[in-house]
């Protein structure tokens, strides 16, 4: 039977669980214990664990970084949550040098699971510094395990993963997946992280995409299908350790790669994908590969620039339709218009957050 | 006299049922480390220890006035400069040479080199980014804190860590959560070659900063091993029982340049006549003044002086035949399992 919960509503299961399961497994942010609850994520958890459990903190992402590790060093198993990933920028310096390094630098002799939350913001004009996609910077660093799950099943069990992996695992959570609803099992279960999840089959062309892209490219398969074009979407999940195989397996079926990725184009993992794919599977490309990016530019505010700056669906259609060497499309000629306004995921979204 | 393979401990143990005993353990601590320290700065032109050094010279007293306060069971954050700190909470002399000669026999299988000591049986992790150790040790008494635990945590760091936002950071939580740490404070005057005069205005009082955040603080001699140690002690007590965070902060000076093997006082940012005044007050020299009029003192010396560097012999020995580390190792050890 399905049982259909909202992501936010999946991730708080997940914490819940292993906070039940394991007396060590503890959170931590600025606003945990908010009436909001991170967007929903952590509603319940003080009142059920208490303050040192389900932890306020100063504003000092830095320090408050540091305090995790020190305290993972005790045999806890922290969980740092910030409300966007421009925050966490701040600690950095702990997450980089100390967390990412802790195991190779002491040759093994110590480890340091913790899990830190970001939240990717986006619409409502948020701007410059609350809505920026910085995966690549996190997944270039050896030592950090980077996950950026789609729905609310991965979400879940991705979570789960994380608390228990004896690595920093950086997960991401893209504001506008919040609130999707999808089957969620009751129990727990995990969900491997650097394993990619096939979303949908197709034998034309490959879509790679993660987190909220993975949404766009269902719907651009969708879309395409109907023009006759059989898409393979493959949602990474995961984007350090990155899925190789799967994404080459796709390739070599497939003949055809685009990857869609809502950061930066100059130095993505968009880019990343795309270079691999030409140093293992050359020869299996029918055509050049494409990325679907955000243009390299700082993320405006007004929604009358977001709506350009953004790419959707339509990007996807377009490029794949090109490669196959067919006419593009306008989003009125394949009647995808968006009725509500592009600068938020749906109608319940008001701001100001 | 036959030195015992890897274990300084039945000799110190031995020293310390001396008369004096527990001064002459002090000595004994810092003896060690002071002919450590020397020995690296002699053989360093050698060029086989590829790896910087922070020499710990003139900073013992520092060190071994707080680990003894310690239990193995507490936990000590360290620095870039953590050869003394390692040593004195009980770090093994030839992991930690083994480490410097980049040897699969060193304490991080030579992935971290001088500036990386660890040893987690003993609760010892340094790193180099400055400040970077204070919020860590917070944590490790958070950890303490949540477990019901009664160790303590011990963050070392120097003057200049305190002119990082997150040395207030760290102040405000261990505050906040009445957490088992002690925040020592080493200064020494500089942060490489910057003197406080150009870091800090004159008026800033690092004991007044501490106290604002509601954390104990005294100011203490750190060349006088004695009052280290009383101090710490103080502080640890009160750790333990859950009444709090402590600061201490330890005047001292370090003889050797900042990284390195060498004097150097020609550069000129510092002057003879400054060093001289602190070589008066040199740690060793100081405690063995408290000993005047111990008959045996001079003769025990020389024979802690034998013992000693029979082990650094021994150490430095056992590092320079041990092999490099194996090129699959450089593979090892990314992900904890």
């Amino acid at each position: 039977m399905e049982r259909i919960i909202k992501y936010s509503k999946a991730l708080s299961e997940a914490i819940d669980l292993c906070m039940a399961k394991d007396d060590t497994v503890y959170i931590m942010g600025l606003g945990v214990p908010d009436p909001s609850g991170f967007f929903g994520t952590t509603i319940g958890l003080q009142e059920k664990y208490g303050k040192m459990r389900a932890m306020d903190m100063p504003t000092s992402e830095n320090g408050m970084t540091g305090v995790a590790i020190g305290s993972a060093l005790t045999g806890m198993r922290p969980i740092m949550a910030h409300h966007r990933m421009e925050f966490a920028l701040l600690a950095t310096e702990q997450i980089i040098n100390q967390a990412a390094n802790w195991h190779y630098m002491f040759g093994g002799k110590s480890s340091m699971p913790l899990v830190i939350r970001m939240f990717i913001g986006r619409g409502w004009g948020q701007g410059p510094q609350h809505a920026q996609s910085l995966q690549a910077m996190f997944a270039h660093i050896p030592g950090l395990k980077v996950v950026m799950p789609a729905t609310p099943y991965d979400a879940k069990g991705l979570m789960i993963s994380a608390i228990e992996d004896n690595n920093p695992v950086i997960f991401l959570e893209h504001r506008w997946l919040h609130n999707i609803s999808g089957n969620v099992p009751e129990d727990i279960y995990r969900i491997p992280i650097g394993k990619a999840n096939i979303a949908r089959y197709g034998s034309n062309v490959t879509i790679v995409a993660f987190s909220y892209m993975v949404i766009e490219a269902l719907f651009a398969a969708k879309v395409l299908e109907k023009l006759g074009i059989d898409a393979e979407v493959i949602d990474l999940r995961s984007i350090r350790p990155l899925d190789v195989n799967s994404i080459l397996e796709s390739v070599k079926k497939t003949g055809h790669l685009v990857v869609a990725d809502q950061a930066w184009k100059t130095g993505g993992i968009a880019g990343e994908i795309i270079a691999l794919t030409c140093e293992e599977a050359f020869g299996f490309l029918k055509a050049k590969p494409v990325r679907i990016t955000l243009p390299d530019f700082p993320s405006p505010s007004s929604p009358g620039l977001t709506r350009y700056y953004h790419p959707r669906a339509i990007n996807i259609i377009n490029s794949v339709l090109k490669m196959l060497g067919k006419t593009e499309k306008t989003e009125e000629e394949l009647d995808i218009v968006q009725k509500s306004p592009l600068d938020i995921p749906n109608k319940e979204f008001k701001g100001p957050f | 006299m036959e030195y015992k393979k890897s274990d300084n401990f039945s000799y110190r143990r031995k020293v310390k049922e001396l008369k004096n005993g527990n001064l002459k353990v002090f000595y004994y601590d810092m003896l060690r480390i002071r002919l450590v320290e020397e020995k690296i700065a002699e053989i360093y032109p050698e060029q086989e220890m590829r790896c910087p050094v922070h020499l710990s010279v003139g900073q013992e007293a520092t060190a071994v006035g707080v680990c003894n306060a310690l239990n193995k069971s507490d936990f000590a954050l360290s620095t870039h400069r953590s050869h003394a700190h390692y040593l004195a909470k009980g770090g093994d002399l030839k992991a930690m040479i083994s480490e410097l000669y980049g040897k699969e026999t060193g304490c991080c299988g030579g992935k971290g080199g001088s500036m990386h000591l660890v040893d987690p049986t003993i609760g010892f992790y340094a790193v180099p980014i400055v400040g970077s150790t204070i919020p860590i040790g917070v944590g490790i008494g958070l950890g303490f804190n949540m477990q019901n635990k009664s160790q303590v945590s011990v963050a070392f760091f120097g003057d200049a860590a305190t002119e990082e936002g997150v040395f207030s950071e760290s102040l405000n939580y261990a505050a906040l959560y009445k957490l088992p740490v002690i925040f020592i404070c080493e200064n020494n005057l500089y942060s490489v070659y910057s003197p406080l005069s150009v870091r800090q205005p004159a008026e800033r009082n690092l004991i007044k900063i501490a106290e604002a955040h509601g954390v104990e603080a005294y100011k203490c001699d750190g060349n006088d091993v004695v009052a280290v140690y009383n101090a710490t002690k103080k502080a640890v007590e009160k750790a333990r029982v859950g009444d709090g965070p402590s600061l201490l902060e330890l005047s001292t000076y370090r003889f050797y340049e900042h990284c390195g093997t060498n004097f150097d006082n020609h550069l000129g940012y510092r002057t003879e006549e400054e060093f001289n005044s602190w070589k008066a007050k040199d740690p060793l020299k100081m405690l063995a003044k408290k000993l005047i009029g111990d008959d045996y003192f001079n003769q025990e010396i020389q024979e802690m002086t034998n013992i000693i560097n029979l082990e650094i012999d021994d150490a430095f020995a056992f590092a320079k035949s041990a092999p490099y580390p194996e090129e699959a190792s450089l593979y090892t050890h990314l992900y904890a399992k």
